[in-house]
């Protein structure tokens, strides 16, 4: 198994953390985008 | 026209108080990576893994305060049996594993380099695992279809358990002795730290406090539109019920 440098655990830790909230994001974007086209418009009214 | 386009109903869940999180999220987020990664010196004792801490303290202090919001929610939704604190527990719930998970990864590559190994079953990771599978445990009742108010009732009374072992998991590094450095935040490594390492790690910490926010509304309204669009299956189909069933008796009464 390859070893690592310090700094691909870094890099690593910071790739992995921003690529998973960036999905997660996205994934909660785009449902609520889907949602929407199936609710009356009256439930959609956001503060 | 433009009084036409401010009553329009938003085609998903943004709103004016989402996109200015999510821009100060965005620009927080490249500062603080500038900062982590590039201006922020090596400590003096952990060296470059640091900049690992620059990411753990802000995912797992979210994390708590998650649960913490998942553990009122819970209550209030014991009390009031409002739907809003029901989805409001959970929604904070479902970010806070993502973020509690996060923050055992980055222990893990901190761990790696500084202990040799991912994993030691040494007392905060014990506790931390545990707490984990609570919420993940959590989250799993609450997908088993059952009404809305039994699904509400139970998943309070587990996010109201979970959250005793939040200070539990936080105090393990002081009331066992393990391998896992002491508390960073509210802890004993604040007085070592200063300048520009304190200053990225409150940044951290404040990005994703905004970032948390940001989230938590958008997942809020997803989970509203998921009770609202289930509801207007569930008429439809008593409409189509209906129907049927009124066409069958007018088509029985032509026969007879």
């Amino acid at each position: 198994m390859l070893a690592m440098s310090t700094g691909g655990y870094i890099a690593l830790a910071w790739i992995v953390t921003f690529v998973a909230i960036g999905a997660y994001s996205a994934w909660v974007l785009r449902r609520g985008r889907d949602l929407s086209q199936r609710v009356p418009e009256e439930e959609r009214r956001w503060m | 026209m433009s009084s036409i386009a401010a009553s329009a109903a938003p085609k998903a869940t943004g709103s004016r108080s989402t996109r200015v999180l999510g821009v100060l999220t965005l620009v927080g987020m490249a500062v603080t990576a500038l900062f982590g990664l590039v201006v922020s010196p090596p400590d003096g004792q952990l060296g470059e893994t640091i900049r690992i801490l620059y990411m753990h303290v802000p995912t797992v202090s979210v994390a708590y305060l998650a649960f913490v919001i998942t553990a009122v929610g819970s209550a209030m939704y014991l009390w009031k049996r409002s739907e809003f604190w029901d989805l409001l527990a959970a929604s904070s719930a479902e970010i806070g594993v993502l973020f509690f998970a996060l923050t055992i990864f980055n222990g893990m590559m901190w761990g790696k380099v500084t202990w040799g190994v991912y994993w030691r079953w040494e007392p905060r990771l014990v506790a931390t695992t545990v707490l984990l599978l609570t919420y993940i445990g959590y989250l799993v009742v609450r997908s088993i279809p059952t009404s809305p108010r039994t699904r509400g009732t139970v998943s309070a009374v587990i996010g109201l358990m979970a959250v005793v072992n939040i200070p539990i998991t936080h105090k393990a590094v002081d009331w066992w002795r393990g391998l896992h450095q002491s508390r960073t935040i509210f802890g004993t490594v604040d007085p070592d730290m200063q300048g520009t390492q304190l200053f990225t790690t409150y940044l951290g910490l404040i990005t994703f406090l905004l970032l948390f926010a940001w989230l938590l509304m958008h997942r809020f309204r997803v989970a509203w539109l998921a009770e609202r669009a289930e509801e207007v299956g569930l008429e439809g189909a008593i409409a189509e019920r209906r129907a049927e069933g009124v066409s069958g008796t007018s088509q029985g009464g032509a026969t007879a």
